[in-house]
Formats: C-alpha cells, structure tokens, sequence
C-alpha cells in the first residue's frame, strides 16, 4: 500500500511536483497519468526517494520513507520493485545475473537466489533465455527480465515507470496481462506511470492525472470513466468525431453495460416519440467494468429536461454538447488512434 | 670524424633483448602502480561530481585540479621537474628508479581521466537500478559501475600502456634503460643505423600488438 501526502518536489524556484495526495491501495493497480513535463517521472523518483521529496510524506506499508536514515531507507527500498523504461538491464550480465543481482547485493544466499531467479524468469516467460544477454533479447523480453529483476526481492509495491511506452501493441498487452497476473496472484500493489491511455483502460483499478505537478483529477477508473464532464473520462474514452451538420442535436450518454436494458435506445426512442440517430458509439472494457458512450444525435424540438430524465430512466447519464466537445480531445497525442 | 659502422646485425638481438626486458619491467611495475592508483582517483573524480553516487563539489574540484596537474606538464619537463623528489625517495636522479616516479604522475593522471571517462559512459539510469533496489554504494561502484564500464576501462588501459612504452622511452633521456635508451644512445648519439632501426621495428611492433590485443579484449568484454 502506497500513501502520498502533501507531496512537493521544487528544484530551486521550479516546483515540478505541488502538494501531491495519492493513495494505492493494497493489490490495486493504480495509473498515473498525463502530458510529457506534467512530473511523472519524478513522482516516481520521488516513491522510492531516487529524489528527495521538498516536503510532503510517502508511506510504503505504514512507512513513512521520508523519515528514514539512509540505512534503513536501504533496507525500505528493498520492499519496493522498480521497472524502469526501456528495462534499464546491465549489458554485461546475462538474464538470470540481472535478476540475480538485486538479491546478491542483499545477501540472500546462493542457493536461494538460483531457486528464486528460476521462479521469476518463469513466471515472467523468459526461462528459456535466461543466459541471454540484453543485446540478445527484444524490447519486450528485456522488459519482462526488468519486471523480473524488479520483483527479486518479493517487494510489496511495484513501480513502474513508462515501462510499456515503445513496446509494440501485442508486446504491451502482453507485458499489462503480467502486470495484471502480479497482482491477482501475488497481491502486489502496483503503480503505473504512464503516457497511454491505453494502458490505464487495460489494467488500472484507480487513475490519477497529472498536469504541471498537480494532480487534477483522480479516482476509480470505473467511476470516472462515467463522468460526463471530465476531461480525464475523455481522454480515457475518446469520442470519434461526429459528422459536422447532420441538423440534429448532438447529445453525449455514457452508461455502465451491466446497468441498462440491452434495448434502452430504442425504448427510449419510443417513449420520446423520435427517432434517435447514433453518430458515434464506443463500449469499451475499462477496469472490470465495461463502459458504453454514445454521441446521439437528436431532433432539436425535444425538450432538453425530458431527454435526460427519460434516459436517466433508462441508466444513461446523457448531456447536451456543443460541437467543440466532439471533437477528438486536444489534451494529448497520445490518444491518436484509439477513437 | 670517425665514421662509425653500425652494430653488426647478428650481435644486434644482445643489446636490443635486454633493452626490451628493460622496458617491459619499467612499463609493468607503472602500471601497477598506476591502476592501483589511478583508477580509484578516476572513481572518486566521477563519483564526486554532481552525476556521481556522491556528490561533493569540494571535493571533486580539488582532486580534478590535481589530477589536471599531472597532465600539464610534457613528460620531458615534469621529468625534470620532480628530480628532487626522485633523489629524496629513491637517492638518485637517473636510472630505472629514477624514471619511475614521473611515469607513475604521468600515469595516474591520465589513467584517473580514462577511468573517469570510462564509468561516466555507464548510462545513469543503471546507477539508479542499483539504489532503488538498496544497493550499497560500495556495491553499486563495484557491481554496476565498473563492471559496466569494462570495456571502456579495458580501452583505456591499452592506451595508457602505450603511452608509457612512450614515455619509458622518454626516460632513456635520464639513463632509464630500456629500448628508449638504447635507441638514444647508440642510434642517435653514436650514429647506429642498426640500433636505430631495430629500436623504431621493435617499438611500432610492441605498440601495435598491444593495440591489437586491447582491441580484442574490448571487443570480448563487450556484449
């Protein structure tokens, strides 16, 4: 369990990252995400003290590591896992020596570390490579032996710094699947930082976003992707882009699949007496839940009240919106593609 | 003037032979001294400088002062220049002895800047691996930083032994022995072509193999 309070970071008059509160809860896969320079980096840095937070508290385990001397801040650090981008493997060690090491450098003993990088390098995939050497391997098996080496030392929390970003579509879900399966059989406490949303939508429990050192919005991946107004639900969720004049009132509707009548539309339709046009339509899985949104295309008569209780009748959130909004979110490049 | 003829060439392997032993021992026993020395300097310069395992400018502006001492100076001038501290150590300004303690200033200088170099080109991110799974910095220098940077050290080492093997020829001057001598005193003073040509043979040869077999640990060190 990972417990941030009050976290600043400030190099000189820079504050990178401004009163940070966070909180993962125990096996939870949580996602930090947000723009290149929003501080990702460096809250991950600043989770296992690589930086030393200006002020604020992070507690792994009801341990405040900010309080630590530099001894047991050692020994603290041995409970939290790092998987760094692009792996970060010593050239000159081989896949099971790159495991090994963290274990080596805490004494554990010979016989324990053999036994021990065998069942990682297992669980990981990566067995039959284990006297491979990073420049042997490829992006997403040296990405599995960095995930192994991060777990050597049976740590309660695992951080995970960008470690799917530039890894291809199939090496990712392959790498999230791992992440998943850590948790479920494990127990470990995840955190994920992030630039793809795809990544939060696949494995995230609960989602903070990061902008210019705050955190903006946050909270279960399953609620917010519910919200109607959030900027963050957009970028999770992001809208294909409606035809631009089709005379009909566009509406925004989000629903949760397991919440509505599978023929709400039409019911709804009927008890409007309209015929409701679909300009765009998404259900997508978002954590455990699956998440349907529509973009609605209705006749302007209608009474804007009405519409909305009728759907809400239904379980559908629904909301007026203007063109601006239907546009694909400017907020990051990083959505491209996914509409 | 006395035209004199050159050493015979079937009598040249005497003279030249021992020179080479000569050199070899001078070359290894500065070496030595300069690895044991020079390496840990080189460690302390990087790992003091704001992208070490600790920081501390003080520190790291002082020994990176005195380690640019050692360089900049010719050989020829530094040579001369700690004759007295030669005759306070060793009692005496010429001869093997004599050239040790100028070759070994020149040495760990320059050795402290390649090993410098060398673990400065060990990615950062690699140090961080270390700290963020509570490594010791002790185990962080020997385990990640040095091992990563063995085939720049091994690189650096071959340069550095030629450059001795140059500068145990420059000692020749102050009567070091060695084939620097042997080439000074009797290709250059006394006109022996023989001399002179075995000397420049043999020294290319010594430089090259060593380049060529640095070269090769270089590249088996690099995976």
């Amino acid at each position: 369990m990972i417990e941030i309070a009050g976290l600043t970071k400030s190099y000189g008059a820079t504050t990178v990252l401004d009163g940070i509160d966070l909180t993962v809860g125990e096996a939870q896969i949580a996602a930090v995400v947000g723009p290149s320079g929003a501080g990702k980096s460096t809250l991950a840095r600043c989770i296992n003290l690589l930086e030393r937070p200006t002020s604020g508290t992070i507690a792994v385990n009801g341990q405040d590591l900010t309080r630590l001397s530099r001894r047991d801040l050692r020994q603290a650090r041995r409970q939290i896992g790092t998987v760094f981008q692009s792996a970060n493997l010593l050239r000159r060690l081989t896949a099971a020596q790159n495991v090994a090491l963290p274990m080596r450098h805490a004494g554990v003993p010979d016989a324990e570390v053999r036994r021990r990088v065998a069942d990682l390098l297992d669980r990981v995939g990566m067995l039959h490579r284990a006297n491979h050497f990073p420049s042997q391997l490829s992006g997403g098996q040296r990405q599995r032996i960095g995930i192994a080496r991060g777990l050597a030392l049976q740590p309660a929390v695992l951080l995970s710094d960008e470690a799917t970003s530039g890894l291809d579509p199939d090496t990712t879900r392959s790498i999230l699947d791992l992440l998943t399966e850590l948790r479920d059989d494990l127990g470990v406490t995840i955190l994920v930082i992030t630039h793809e949303m795809d990544v939060v939508r696949a494995i995230a429990d609960v989602v903070a976003q990061l902008d210019h050192g705050r955190i903006v919005e946050q909270g279960a991946v399953a609620d917010v992707v519910r919200r109607s107004d959030s900027p963050l639900s957009r970028a999770l969720l992001p809208m294909p882009p409606v035809p631009a004049d089709s005379g009909l009132r566009p509406w925004s509707v989000r629903y949760q699949h397991e919440q509505v009548s599978p023929v709400w539309l039409a019911q709804a339709g009927r008890e409007l007496d309209t015929d409701i046009a679909v300009l765009a339509a998404l259900v997508e899985a978002a954590g455990e839940t699956r998440v349907g949104r529509l973009t609605l295309g209705l006749e302007p008569r209608l009474d804007d009240r009405r519409v909305v209780e009728v759907l809400g009748r239904h379980g559908v959130v629904a909301e007026p919106v203007d063109r601006a909004v239907l546009r694909p979110v400017p907020a990051a490049a990083d959505q491209e593609g996914v509409a | 003037m006395t035209v004199l003829l050159g050493t015979p060439w079937p009598d040249v392997p005497d003279l030249l032979l021992p020179a080479l032993g000569e050199t070899l021992r001078m070359v290894l026993v500065v070496m030595s001294v300069v690895v044991l020395l020079g390496g840990p300097l080189g460690l302390l310069i990087f790992n003091t400088s704001p992208l070490g395992l600790a920081p501390n400018r003080a520190v790291h502006v002082s020994i990176s002062w005195i380690a640019n001492l050692g360089r900049s100076l010719p050989f020829l001038v530094l040579m001369a220049a700690v004759i007295p501290v030669t005759k306070l150590v060793f009692g005496t300004t010429i001869g093997f002895k004599a050239a040790l303690i100028p070759m070994s200033i020149a040495g760990i200088a320059f050795f402290a800047r390649l090993t410098e170099s060398a673990v400065r080109d060990v990615p950062r991110e690699l140090l961080d691996v270390g700290l963020a799974a509570g490594s010791s910095k002790r185990q962080i220098i020997t385990s990640i930083q040095l091992r990563e940077a063995l085939p720049g050290l091994a690189g650096g080492l071959t340069l550095n032994v030629v450059a001795m093997i140059e500068y145990s020829a420059i000692a020749g001057a102050i009567g070091s022995g060695g084939i620097g001598y042997l080439a000074v005193n009797y290709g250059y003073r006394r006109f022996d072509d023989n001399i002179m040509i075995a000397c420049i043979v043999l020294l290319i040869a010594i430089v090259q193999l060593i380049q060529f077999s640095g070269d090769r640990i270089v590249r088996a060190l690099t995976h």
